[in-house]
């Protein structure tokens, strides 16, 4: 799109604040644009997310890989990567490594689909 | 830990055994410490910070007994050859000249690669930012930081599609700082917008986290719109976006930076665009720090001209503020920044800075007239782009729309923006909606986490449902020593071994034993006549791969300046070279003893038309050191001393010793003077008599006794040197 400039029509509202109730104003809008986007982060996940998880748990990055492409086939990235190794873990009473591991491997992923089939 | 002696190389093979076991000493950002009202030498500092253990001070402080004092920004220099491993050695080179934030630039292409790289793979245009590097790197930081008593930051990038996995290794490793901006990703990177503000979260959090200083990356919009002079709302935009929006993710507010850069340079009035944006930003942001960025837009291959430009811009930073001072090095604009040149723009800034000090004592930017008007309006534009963003919907509805880098001046438009589209770029569509149990049992973890679903007492610190995670136990990383058998330094390494040991030499760039050379030379030709010349030069030099690497017309008919640069193919054998002895020195209280016993009569002035000094009078002068301090008689007869009253003068007073500084050395006229001393005393018949030194900052002391003195003095040589050589000639002639 192209406009002139049309600055000293648009400014009128602004011509009367003073430079403190400008920057209030300034960052009052920024806020507004941030929000949803902090919204967005809060409510959902990606596989980096999952994956940078899975590191901090304690796993290579070798390793982390096909876990978050296995929870991603089998439709469960959405409960959260680490999640997965942590409840397999528990049921299975294995490790918490030894349970990523398998997962890394490409197995007990239909253990881990049924654990959090029960839930729903 | 290793303790580096500062006449050793750092041993390379050294930092990278047992790397897998290596923990950084510390976490975090550190700023320099104020020194307020510090005294170096002479003087009194008014905007210093805490001097360093030992360093390299600038070249002009052997006039100020050495000093080395160290202004109040931290000061970054980027090392990124491509070859890590030669980058650590260029790292010690710039904490010894006063850089403490080292800026790893990754190489090209790492932020669309999906996950971590590992190993020490070579780059392009940077280095692959791997766990391995950034241990070594981060390792040998922490010794170097020892040895020049300042703690240094270690900085590298958190963007692309593996943030957060960049960010959790950084946390891990006690990386201090990184540049995260998820609108850098969309876009210049072409990130798809969700994935990249979402990402961003987690990286944020994780930044915070682990205390790191973080960047944003707004001052891409100067280097890339068309007229970077009127993008400045948009800046003022883009850099409120990423500091808000990074501390309500989690980073404290003073570990916020902006990346501002002053928007214009010359031939246009820079000062006049570039003061009122400065402090229009410092005004809206004053609850953020500043770091100072040169504008790489207009970086062009002559480093005089980046130079002045980096100084200028050092200038803003002064008279408004800067807690980072950046140093793009001056021959950005010509290949990937050399040795000496990253070494050149800590120099720079250093000398600047201190040249600074105290100036906002002196001066004070007025509160009225065009710096007020233009700032305000400046900051007017900025409050309409952020209106017209959340009339078309919110930010994303924004890029789509085209309205960032924009070349207008907004809210004028050009047209020219970037768009991007939301349900587009890399990595669209990947972004996944959290379930009512989704659980990350980590710490610096971003958003809604059901950790209650299994200990409420864990909701604080969700680790503890894992006995902490690598966060609280770095046991728990896996560490990944290389992945290609081919492409790592070991192999890089190998063949280079002579060149590490310093048995062989070769000259070099920015790689160990790259053989690259730089010469400079002047044609009275032509442009292209002399550009040929020069690779002509080059060739018959003995260089290889000559290439062009400046050129700038002194007058389109009388001449060019040109630079070249070329690889010199063969290898130096340390052991063959002969290098001059050392000065041999006797001891003062030798000396002393010796003028007691049979007194010295020295005859001295600076000969021919020349009236410099300050050479003659450090090495004669009792206060500086020199020969009068042992009481050897000095007359010291001034400058611009005819040749032939030196002799006379010599003659009249019975003087033992002529002592001529020459300093002037235009057509060898120094050595012709010296050449007529000897002349005119022979003919008088008192050279045998008389000894008779020369000295001056381009005399060679073997080319001197060539014209006929007996000894010569060059920059380094002091009193005790001169006096050193007249006791000993005396005894050597009997007397």
């Amino acid at each position: 799109m192209k406009r002139e400039d049309d600055f000293n029509t648009r400014r009128k509202h602004l011509k009367e604040m003073d430079d403190v109730q400008l920057k209030a104003y300034f960052w009052e809008l920024a806020e507004k644009v941030v929000d949803p986007l902090l919204a967005l982060g809060y409510e959902n996940t990606t596989a980096s997310i999952e994956r940078s998880v899975l590191l901090r748990i304690g796993f290579s990055s070798l390793e982390v890989k096909p876990i978050v492409e296995g929870a991603i086939a089998n439709n469960l990235l959405g409960h959260g990567a680490g999640n997965i190794v942590y409840r397999l873990s528990k049921d299975r009473d294995i490790s918490i490594r030894d349970a990523g591991l398998a997962l890394s491997r490409g197995e007990l992923w239909e253990e881990a689909c049924t654990l959090f089939k029960e839930v729903e | 830990m290793v303790r580096l002696d500062k006449n050793k190389k750092l041993n390379i093979e050294e930092i990278l055994r047992d790397l897998k076991d290596y923990r950084p000493k510390r976490r975090g950002w550190t700023w320099r410490r104020p020194a307020p009202d510090l005294t170096m030498g002479a003087f009194t500092y008014h905007d210093a910070s805490e001097p360093m253990k030992q360093g390299v001070p600038l070249i002009t402080a052997h006039y100020f007994n050495d000093i080395d004092p160290q202004p109040l920004p931290v000061i970054t220099t980027e090392i990124a050859s491509g070859r890590f491993e030669d980058d650590i050695r260029r790292m010690r080179m710039a904490a010894w000249h006063g850089a403490d934030h080292i800026m790893v630039i990754r190489t090209a292409g790492q932020s669309h690669y999906d996950g971590l790289i590992e190993g020490t793979p070579q780059g392009i245009g940077g280095v692959p930012v791997t766990r391995k590097q950034v241990r070594a790197q981060r390792k040998a930081l922490d010794m170097i930081e020892e040895e020049v008593g300042r703690p240094i930051n270690y900085h590298s990038y958190v963007s692309g599609v593996a943030g957060p996995e960049i960010a959790v290794m950084f946390a891990e490793e006690g990386v201090n700082g990184c540049h995260q901006d998820p609108q850098y990703n969309v876009i210049y990177r072409n990130v798809n917008m969700v994935r990249s503000f979402v990402d961003a979260c987690e990286s944020k959090r994780l930044i915070g986290w682990a205390k790191m200083v973080q960047i944003d990356g707004a001052h891409n919009a100067n280097a890339t719109a068309r007229d970077a002079w009127k993008v400045m709302p948009e800046l003022m935009v883009q850099h409120a976006i990423n500091a808000i929006f990074s501390e309500k993710a989690g980073v404290p507010k003073e570990l916020i930076c902006l990346s501002t850069v002053p928007p214009t340079a010359t031939p246009g009035p820079a000062m006049y665009y570039d003061l009122p944006y400065a402090v229009a930003l410092r005004e809206f942001f004053s609850d953020y720090r500043m770091r100072a960025q040169m504008n790489t837009k207009y970086i062009e291959s002559s480093t005089r001209d980046a130079t002045v430009t980096h100084v200028m811009n050092m200038l803003i930073s002064k008279l408004t503020s800067a807690d980072i001072q950046s140093t793009i090095t001056p021959d950005e604009g010509r290949n990937v920044p050399w040795h000496i040149y990253n070494i050149e723009a800590c120099d720079t800034a250093k000398q600047t800075l201190l040249g600074f000090d105290g100036l906002m004592e002196m001066v004070e930017l007025k509160q009225d007239g065009p710096l007020r008007e233009m700032s305000r309006e400046i900051k007017e534009r900025s409050v309409l782009f952020m209106e017209e963003i959340l009339e078309l919907g919110g930010y994303f509805d924004a890029v789509e729309a085209g309205m960032f880098v924009d070349s207008g001046c907004y809210p004028e438009r050009n047209g020219d923006g970037i768009s991007r589209q939301i349900e587009g770029g890399i990595g669209a569509g990947t972004v996944i909606k959290r379930e009512k149990d989704y659980m990350a049992p980590v710490t610096g973890h971003y958003g809604y986490n059901n950790v209650a679903q299994y200990d409420a007492g864990c909701v604080d610190e969700p680790s503890g449902l894992i006995g902490g995670c690598t966060l609280q136990d770095p046991d728990k990383i896996i560490y990944i020593d290389e992945l290609d058998e081919e492409d790592n330094v070991y192999t890089r390494m190998s063949d280079l071994g002579k060149y590490h040991d310093g048995t062989t030499l070769k000259p070099e760039m920015e790689w160990m034993a790259d053989g690259i050379v730089q010469t400079t030379m002047f044609f009275p030709a032509e442009k292209r006549i002399a550009e040929a010349a020069a690779l002509e030069v080059g060739r018959n030099m003995g260089l290889e791969d000559v290439e062009v690497i400046s050129r700038e017309i002194l007058q389109a008919a009388e001449g060019t300046r040109v630079e070249i640069k070329g690889r010199y193919p063969k290898d130096i054998d340390v052991k063959s070279l002969v290098l001059p002895k050392e000065p041999h020195v006797l001891s003062e209280e030798e000396i002393r003893n010796l003028i007691e016993e049979k007194p010295m009569t020295v005859v001295c002035g600076t000969v021919g038309e020349d009236e410099h000094s300050v050479g003659l009078r450090e090495v004669i002068d009792i206060k500086h050191g020199g020969i009068e301090k042992w009481g050897i008689k000095v007359h010291y007869l001034g400058t611009s001393v005819p040749v032939e009253k030196i002799v006379d003068a010599a003659i009249e007073l019975d003087a033992d010793c002529i002592l001529a500084s020459a300093i002037i050395s235009h057509d060898d006229i120094h050595y012709k003077n010296i050449a007529n001393i000897d002349r005119i005393a022979r003919e008088k018949g008192v050279r045998d008599k008389l000894i008779f030194a020369a000295g001056g900052t381009q005399v060679t002391p073997e080319i001197a006794v060539q014209y006929g003195a007996d000894a010569g003095f060059t920059r380094g040589h002091k009193g005790i040197h001169v006096a050193t050589f007249l006791v000993e000639e005396r005894q050597r002639r009997g007397r």
